[in-house]
């Protein structure tokens, strides 16, 4: 079964995150990509994804000819979607015990930053049989 | 050399000879993942010469030879690159018998592949993988289509596997008498289960997967010609060809369900119904009755049903009962209150299913939701049917089904 591991972070993320010192920052990035290569060698990823910040992000609708309508990020979301994992795994406790390791990534000093990981299964084929 | 030429004919025998082979070489010496290695350079050196010089007299030999040729230069260079490892290389040689003295025991060999492929060591993905890739002949790549992952993680799922059936020393033989039953037992639930993932998923733009369903089939059938005699295994390829019967009529042209009371029987393909059913025929009298034939005689009594509403329920209610006695798990508890409700009506079914919910076996499941609103519907509550329909709907875990059930709750509301 498949699991969507989400990162939230808070919209001040960003920026706390880049005011951290260059040696946290580097700890952090080479936890990310360790942790990413140890789920590939455990055969449990599926995707794994970053997501740019969200002053690039706009909200687009269509208009009434079908055309995109964009705008800025709306002021009033305080949390954003900052990456994530999608893990192929044998059993829902096992998607937790992979999201309890991301979340403990380091941040400063090297304290687990304890970010909040939503993990949501993913949609998958049909069961056997229906009557 | 003989002067038999290549053709299309020839890659199946390479895919039916790869396990027979890694079979052979792995009895010889033991190293699954450097064997494999040495199996895979056979089968392209076999590729490249016979299309170019013909089929060697014993194309089987031939491949063993060349594999076990790469095995020995492998040990060699281990040997040469850690001295203390002479002593055991060389005793393996002395002691394990020479490939070809293994020479007309092929069959046996997949079949000691297989069960050790399908070893309780391995979780079932991982056994899946590995017997795919080292039973089935897939390439990496194509098992990790089928289960829509990346190559590398479908890559580092089977080396994986084979580490753990090295470390565990599992040994390369046919498991004992007492053994065997049990060995068995999860040779065919890792079939089962290849064959329900390639079956289950295989509606609308997910149809690369129809392929695992075929593989399934193909190895089941293989596994069927090696233990003709075993009632279990007839039970199971059985099933598979009278469930995969029905493949073109479950589901929409848009990839929706079509439930199996619904189905356009002129779609279900009657070869397959047809030899489901004489390989049942042959086998329920051997006496030793199991959870697959039973679920094949099910299958077999809704295929051969003229329309849904000549199916033989009180004949299927009866089996559900046999199957309930041997595997009483909450699934068949639940196909079995269906099976009564159409008998004795539907209040007899919830009566059930009240049961079921009661001792936890399938509390909070949306299939219990989903069964419930159909009987529900059946009996005319309406209100409570839609309701149910839509917590099942919002506990499905897969698309296809809720949006099936979210339909049912919509055209009730609206009826």
């Amino acid at each position: 079964m498949k699991y969507i591991l989400m990162m939230n972070c808070p919209k001040t993320g960003y920026e706390t995150f880049g005011a951290m010192p260059q040696k946290d920052i580097q700890a952090h990035i080479g936890f990310m990509v360790g942790f990413a290569k140890a789920l590939s060698e455990s055969g449990e990823l599926v995707a794994a994804e970053g997501l740019a910040s969200p002053q690039e992000a706009k909200i687009v609708r269509a208009g009434k000819d079908g055309a995109p309508i964009t705008d800025g990020v709306f002021p009033e979301a305080k949390e954003f979607l900052a990456g994530y994992w999608i893990v192929d795994v044998e059993s829902p406790e096992q998607a937790y015990r992979i999201a309890a390791r991301a979340s403990a990534a380091p941040g400063i000093g090297g304290a687990p930053m304890n970010m909040a990981i939503e993990v949501r299964q993913v949609m998958s084929g049909p069961p056997p049989e229906m009557l | 050399m003989s002067q038999a030429s290549w053709d299309a004919g020839s890659e199946h025998l390479l895919r039916e000879l790869a396990p027979q082979v890694l079979g052979a070489v792995i009895r010889r010496f033991r190293d699954f993942a450097a064997v494999e290695d040495a199996v895979q350079e056979a089968l392209v050196a076999a590729a490249v010469q016979w299309p170019r010089e013909g089929l060697p007299d014993n194309p089987r030999a031939w491949l063993i030879q060349v594999a076990s040729r790469r095995m020995t230069d492998h040990v060699r260079s281990e040997v040469a690159r850690r001295r203390r490892e002479t002593e055991v290389a060389l005793q393996a040689d002395q002691v394990a018998p020479a490939a070809d003295a293994a020479q007309d025991s092929g069959h046996d060999d997949t079949l000691i592949l297989l069960f050790m492929c399908c070893h309780d060591v391995l979780t079932p993905a991982s056994a899946i993988a590995l017997t795919l890739r080292a039973v089935g002949g897939l390439t990496t790549a194509e098992i990790a289509k089928a289960f829509l992952v990346p190559e590398a993680t479908m890559a580092q799922r089977i080396s994986r596997a084979k580490r753990d059936i090295k470390t565990s020393g599992v040994p390369f033989r046919l498991p004992t008498t007492e053994e065997r039953v049990q060995r068995l037992r999860v040779v065919l639930h890792v079939l089962y289960l290849i064959f329900n993932e390639g079956y289950t998923t295989s509606a609308g733009p997910e149809l690369q997967r129809l392929e695992l369903s075929r593989e399934a089939i193909r190895l089941t059938r293989a596994v069927y010609h090696l233990l003709p005699d075993d009632a279990e295994v007839a039970g199971l390829l059985a099933l598979m060809l009278l469930t995969d019967a029905r493949r073109a009529a479950r589901s929409g042209p848009e990839g929706e369900l079509i439930p199996l009371t619904r189905q356009d029987r002129t779609l279900w393909d009657r070869s397959e119904i047809a030899e489901g059913v004489a390989l049942l025929t042959a086998t329920l009298p051997k006496g030793s009755l199991g959870p697959y034939q039973l679920q094949a005689a099910i299958a077999a009594v809704h295929d051969e049903a003229e329309g849904a509403g000549e199916t033989d329920w009180p004949q299927i209610l009866a089996l559900y009962d046999l199957l309930k006695r041997m595997s009483p798990n909450p699934m068949v508890r639940l196909n079995h209150a269906i099976a009564a409700a159409m008998v004795h009506g539907p209040a007899a079914g919830l009566e059930l299913l009240d049961g079921l919910d009661a001792d936890g076996g399938l509390k909070g499941h949306h299939r219990l939701d989903a069964v419930r609103a159909h009987l529900l519907e059946l009996a005319g509550e309406r209100d409570a049917a839609v309701a149910n329909y839509l917590a099942a709907a919002g506990r499905s875990t897969s698309l296809p089904e809720r949006n099936y059930l979210m339909t049912q709750a919509a055209r009730l509301r609206e009826s």
